[in-house]
């Protein structure tokens, strides 16, 4: 994968972003369980095929983006912005919540 | 010692040589056949490793190796074939420090030159921080009687030549861990040594056949169904690495892995230069020269998720600056190519390996970018684990319920390079 296009920037660099992950939401810590609790620490699907992450334009707006990526292909199908998505979209964006087991290589 | 059609020898090279005889094949070709006591999937290392001391060490020899490409064809002919273990939590170096014994005498086990060159592994230090860390790991691996070493810049020159030591340098080397029973191996010649020893002693082995469903009945396996037909079998057992969680899902089992590729890179043949390997933390880049005069360039995971294995030029500019950072000397160097291998990352940098909810589906996965070094042993004690349904030790703390109570056991500080 070499462009990624922002819905604010326009075409960019890929390495202008940060991969977050997985798009996957938080439990409400007042109801959840352990095991509820562990799967969304650790668990992600990891399919071979389309799936909906999170990125981060941190090179360039600086906003969390929802980017519908095929992990064989590395195509991209569909980037929109997570504020214009549900108001949960909005919560986890602000988490910031970093996908456990990913080397900080882009650092 | 299995029994080998042909043994491989300095007798026969000549005998051969001089007849003219052709060599046999050194593994047969199997019809599928609908049942077997062990079902592998994955015929890389680990798969072939857990074959042979199931045969070997335990007797059990109606073990099927399934794979969907050919043998060694994914991360075990990927790596950049490096051998060491000099970790961090105990349990990664009592476990690493097995895997080397076992590397140290599979040539001679196998009849089969693995070309392994304990050369010495050197990890540098740029930064006092980096330093801390390397003299707790040398004194943890001292503890488990495992040779490692913290260096001083003199001593790293002395090593190793062609670094730069003076300290005027954007990265300083302050020191390093030194780990001289560390080195390279021909990382084919394990997989078709081990590949040879298992069909002499039985095991059936099958390449281009992809398992579509794993069988599961009452909270238990049953088989598997492939492209070639289905298979039962009361044992399956996943050591499908960066496929781990595709495969898993066939049998309901959930696995906290995520899967991102790994790039490596090789440059033209030069003379001997470099006697030992070398390792930057804060570079993320790890060299050795092969045998053959070549370069060998590794790095950490690419910076996101993906099936794909192929390479970048990101990638490629990124680690030839980090090259040149500690070797300046290597700036008309060409790469000849590049390549990359899928990993399968867990949250704490250490495998998956063991039992599972669903009985007798067994997993050895999880393996990151350290699982060619712990091949042997990983097959040695998943092939105990299923001749005696008890978890070695050894393993003990590599299970997947540890995610689920809360003990994981981190060795990012030690087996990732980009810490």
């Amino acid at each position: 994968m070499i462009e990624l296009h922002c819905p604010h920037c326009g075409p960019r660099n890929v390495s202008e972003f940060r991969h977050v992950g997985e798009r996957h939401f938080r439990p409400d810590p007042g109801t959840t369980d352990p095991d509820e609790w562990r799967a969304y620490l650790y668990l992600r699907d990891n399919p071979a095929g389309w799936t909906d992450e999170t990125w981060l334009h941190r090179a360039g707006c600086r906003r969390y983006l929802v980017v519908e990526r095929h992990t064989v292909t590395n195509a991209v199908r569909a980037v929109r912005d997570a504020g214009d998505a549900s108001s949960a979209d909005v919560t986890h964006a602000r988490a910031g919540d970093v996908q456990p087991g990913t080397t900080d290589s882009s650092a | 010692m299995p029994r080998l059609r042909t043994r491989y020898s300095a007798l026969q090279l000549v005998r051969r040589g001089v007849s003219g005889t052709g060599w046999p094949r050194a593994w047969r070709s199997h019809e599928l056949t609908p049942t077997a006591d062990v079902v592998i999937i994955g015929a890389g290392v680990h798969g072939l490793a857990t074959a042979y001391y199931l045969a070997a060490n335990h007797g059990i020899t109606d073990v099927v190796v399934l794979d969907k490409g050919y043998m060694g064809g994914g991360g075990s002919g990927r790596n950049t074939a490096i051998i060491r273990s000099n970790y961090l939590t105990p349990e990664g170096v009592a476990f690493y420090d097995r895997s080397v014994k076992l590397y140290e005498g599979l040539a001679a086990e196998l009849n089969f030159n693995v070309m392994f060159s304990q050369r010495g592994h050197m990890t540098l230090a740029h930064s006092d921080s980096s330093l801390r860390t390397m003299r707790w790991r040398a004194e943890v691996n001292k503890l488990q009687g495992v040779d490692s070493e913290v260096l001083d810049p003199a001593e790293v020159k002395r090593i190793a030549p062609p670094l730069d030591v003076s300290g005027d340098r954007r990265y300083p080397i302050v020191g390093a861990l030194y780990h001289p029973p560390g080195g390279i191996i021909r990382h084919d010649a394990v997989v078709w040594g081990y590949a040879r020893a298992a069909d002499a002693l039985g095991v059936r082995i099958h390449q281009q056949t992809e398992v579509t469903g794993i069988d599961v009945a009452n909270g238990r396996v049953t088989g598997v169904t492939t492209t070639r037909g289905a298979i039962s079998a009361p044992i399956v057992v996943n050591c499908t690495a960066g496929w781990s969680t595709l495969v898993s899902d066939m049998a309901g089992v959930r696995l906290p892995v995520s899967t991102y590729p790994l790039q490596a890179a090789v440059t033209e043949p030069v003379k001997p230069f470099l006697p030992t390997v070398i390792v930057s933390g804060t570079l993320h880049v790890y060299v050795s020269q092969t045998d053959r005069g070549e370069l060998v360039f590794g790095a950490s995971v690419d910076p996101f998720t993906s099936y794909s294995t192929r390479g970048s030029l990101d990638f490629v500019e990124g680690l030839a600056g980090h090259v040149l950072q500690l070797m300046p000397q290597l700036s008309q160097l060409r790469v000849l190519r590049q390549w990359a291998g899928l990993c399968d990352m867990t949250p704490d940098f250490s495998p998956i390996m063991g039992v599972t909810p669903v009985e007798g589906f067994l997993v050895d996965v999880g393996w990151g970018t350290y699982g060619f070094k712990a091949g042997p042993v990983a097959g040695e004690t998943m092939a105990q684990l299923i001749a005696t349904g008890k978890t070695p030790e050894l393993i003990a703390g590599f299970d997947l319920a540890r995610f689920a109570d809360g003990r994981l056991v981190g060795e990012k500080g030690a087996a990732a390079v980009g810490h």
